[in-house]
């Protein structure tokens, strides 16, 4: 799966995108979320605050209970600030 | 053509000039009544920014704006509907956003407009870094809570 990050997710993480190969208990936004936190201490980071990263399924905002059946691009973010 | 909205949606690092946008949706048409444009500029923070950096999400910011005017056309009469968004290092002065909303009568083109700068702060995925000019980084922009509730507002 094809996972892209912005703003201050992507600098803490280190990374703008990465393919990933999911475990298969990764079931939901939250559930890859908490997997990649255990992933080293950048993910750890990033995702202190999880309830307040944003995400996005092949570019559309979800919340975190949305399983990623059939996804191919999960974003992670933090809350917009354009305009 | 009566009930054709016209929605130009674009996510642009050049600049926009809001005066051929208005005339881009007004040119060559006697219907349109009522033009209403915002336009979103970086502010110098009391002399203490030196740019702004705009990051955005390629496609998905186009096409939620796009989902967000299309909600704003189904609301309001609304006959045009033009949203630029920019990206990229905007100094202090310098165009960010702009939307232009055309409809018969004003307040379509009011509401319309309103909207569209509510739902794109808190939906479009774009994030704004401050370089300030002391050469340090101001860091990212925090969101706000009051563009949450201006947004929350049209729920009712």
């Amino acid at each position: 799966m094809k996972l892209v990050y912005f703003a201050w997710v992507r600098e803490r993480i280190g990374k703008a995108e990465e393919e990933r190969d999911l475990p298969a208990h990764v079931r939901t936004v939250a559930d890859l979320i908490a997997w990649l936190t255990t992933e080293g201490e950048h993910y750890a980071h990033a995702f202190e605050k999880a309830p307040f990263i944003r995400a996005a399924l092949d570019r559309k905002h979800v919340k975190h209970d949305t399983p990623l059946a059939g996804a191919r691009e999960v974003a992670f973010f933090p809350p917009m600030t354009g305009g | 053509m009566a009930g054709e909205v016209v929605l130009d949606v674009r996510v642009e690092a050049q600049d926009f000039e809001a005066a051929v946008e208005v005339a881009r949706l007004t040119a060559g048409r006697a219907d349109v009544g009522a033009v209403v444009t915002f336009t979103g500029l970086c502010r110098d923070e009391g002399g203490a920014l030196a740019a702004l950096e705009l990051e955005h999400y390629p496609v998905m910011a186009e096409e939620e704006i796009r989902r967000v005017a299309a909600e704003a056309s189904a609301r309001w009469p609304v006959m045009g509907l033009t949203v630029i968004h920019r990206y990229g290092r905007i100094p202090p002065g310098g165009n960010i956003v702009l939307v232009v909303a055309t409809s018969a009568h004003r307040q379509a083109a009011f509401d319309a407009a309103s909207y569209l700068m509510d739902f794109l702060k808190t939906r479009a995925p774009f994030w704004k870094k401050e370089h300030r000019r002391d050469g340090a980084s101001g860091g990212w922009v925090d969101a706000r809570e009051a563009d949450d509730a201006a947004a929350a507002r049209w729920k009712a």
